[in-house]
């Protein structure tokens, strides 16, 4: 059966949580340091001099957009690491001072697998809940301080569901408290404006490929004067805190992204706020038995997920797909495991709700045409499954 | 994730849909897996006249309930009931190994159908008339005033 004998000519992509695409003028920069320009930062040549200031300026781009200072910014291989490294750095610098760390039910698996895997290694952990928006309570995370607690996790944009976490008020509490504390700013840092000193973080995560730079390569800013136990280890890189010879591509790339996203953040978090209220009232409107996930405004300019009530993800994603539009889905069988997003879980959702969800994320590609055209498409899909369904009325 | 013959029985499903006053109805799975298919039966002369399903589930599991309907339609009960998980996911050409749990399903909510229409046929024999065609099944405990 040929799918793309009749596909439509319109191809919509709605997952740039997942990734985006590298901006034109981000791989324009980034092309001499593959073949003309391609020393090694370290070396003592001229072919290393020219990496060294390629790797500085865009150090100096990425401290830039959240407000830090060059020697604050460290470069990993993304998110994943830079949170591993923020975690597992910092429980065992202050393993002497105590073992208790404190997090959240809402966090990246990056973050909540590397605390299972420090609860293993003889640390506590405490996983605060959420409200029915995907909210933190701040109270909620001071009633978990114990004398032993060395370490507070509490994400900035949740990845799922959007909701903007109250960082900058459980900062000043960690603070008070003289607790490290760190933030994944992955799918926030870039979409909003946000500044470390304003939210008082010790910590924070970036990734470039969610900000239309490449694959590959993220950061970890570390507050000076903040212990940290190196974890990839094996030579003097970053300031002797993560070992490896630089991605001086990405990092050019990384900091072009990051330069970019500053200078467009207003006008861009404007029109994608008003594209995905437009989606979001649309679905609720037009699809009976919909419900809106995450808080309905404090809430990442870009991030539509709803729940469609006695329909499976996976099936909804793959008549999407049909459509050349391009989602993604809480459901199990997305998440190739037996339970539905965790994220969907600790907001209370029931298991079938959870899995009927569907995560649109808006990006600067994303049109108003483009959101029409999903409103035309979406329903008749609903119709269709729901009809299918062992559960609801018949629509 | 899916080869053709999946997708195709995904976007054109045989026989969805609900028989009415079926002689046999089975539901398997529950919400939480994320799975749940219903299956129901119209039997004449021992044979599956007619299939239908209804499911909430994913690309995988929608595919199985159509492919089961489509294996067993017009058998006799007698190999309607042999049809496994395998016999399934190997019509559809195979499944990824993470998708293998839908196939049991439909095998499951097809003999759990087919069971319902047994159990039925059990009870109608006792006190009270037969319709001749089905041997009365060995009773272990004393009738009972029929529910």
């Amino acid at each position: 059966m040929n799918r793309e004998m009749n596909a439509p000519e319109r191809r919509v992509y709605l997952d740039h949580s997942a990734t985006t695409p590298v901006r034109p003028e981000v791989l324009e920069a980034m092309l001499p340091y593959f073949s003309a320009e391609y020393g090694n930062a370290s070396s003592v040549h001229s072919w290393g001099r020219e990496a060294r200031i390629a790797v500085d300026l865009g150090r100096e781009k990425v401290a830039h957009l959240i407000g830090a200072t060059l020697s604050e910014i460290i470069f990993t291989s993304g998110g994943t690491e830079s949170d591993n490294l923020a975690l597992r750095g910092v429980a065992w610098a202050k393993r002497s001072k105590g073992n208790h760390i404190i997090t959240t039910k809402i966090e990246h698996h990056a973050v909540l697998h590397t605390c299972e895997a420090l609860e293993k290694e003889g640390f506590k952990v405490t996983y605060v809940g959420c409200d029915k928006y995907g909210m933190v309570d701040p109270e909620d995370v001071r009633a978990a301080i114990t004398p032993e607690t060395i370490l507070i996790s509490v994400m900035h944009g949740q990845n799922e569901v959007g909701t903007i976490e109250p960082v900058a008020e459980i900062g000043k509490m960690a603070k008070e408290k003289g607790i490290t504390y760190h933030t994944d700013a992955v799918q926030s840092a870039g979409r909003i404006p946000l500044s470390v000193n304003d939210l008082g973080v010790d910590l924070l995560t970036m990734s470039s490929h969610k900000i239309y730079g490449p694959k590959g390569i993220g950061a970890l800013y570390i507050r000076k004067g903040t212990r940290i136990a190196p974890q990839a280890t094996g030579g003097v890189h970053e300031r002797g805190l993560r070992a490896g010879t630089e991605n001086v591509t990405g990092i050019v790339g990384f900091g072009e992204a990051c330069m970019l996203a500053e200078k467009d953040l207003p006008e861009e978090s404007k029109q994608l706020t008003a594209l995905r209220d437009k989606l979001i009232s649309g679905i609720l409107t037009r699809i009976p038995d919909t419900i809106l996930n995450g808080h309905p405004t404090i809430r990442l300019p870009h991030n539509v997920n709803v729940s469609v009530k006695y329909v499976e993800g996976e099936s909804m994603l793959l008549n999407l797909d049909l459509m050349r539009i391009g989602a993604s889905s809480g459901s199990a069988c997305t998440s190739g495991s037996l339970e539905p997003s965790h994220v969907l879980l600790a907001m209370g959702l029931p298991h079938e709700v959870a899995h009927g969800s569907l995560r649109m994320t808006l990006g600067r590609s994303n049109t108003g045409e483009d959101i029409d055209y999903v409103l035309e498409t979406l329903p008749p899909i609903v119709s269709r499954l729901r009809e299918m369904s062992v559960f609801g009325k018949p629509s | 994730m899916y080869n053709d013959k999946v997708m195709d029985h995904f976007f054109h499903p045989r026989n969805v849909g609900e028989i009415e006053n079926p002689d046999g109805a089975g539901q398997v799975g529950n919400p939480i897996c994320g799975d749940v298919m219903r299956i129901t039966l119209r039997i004449k002369d021992g044979k599956i006249e007619d299939i239908k399903f209804k499911t909430f589930g994913c690309g995988a599991a929608i595919a199985t309930s159509s492919m089961v309907t489509e294996l067993v339609k017009g058998l006799p009960l007698d190999e309607a009931v042999k049809v496994s998980n395998q016999a399934v996911a190997e019509a559809l050409g195979g499944l990824p190994p993470q998708k293998l749990h839908c196939s049991n399903l439909a095998a499951d909510a097809l003999h759990t159908a087919i069971e319902d229409y047994r159990g039925k046929q059990g009870e109608a024999i006792g006190p009270g008339p037969s319709d001749g065609l089905l041997k009365p099944r060995p009773l272990a405990a004393p009738l009972q005033e029929p529910r």
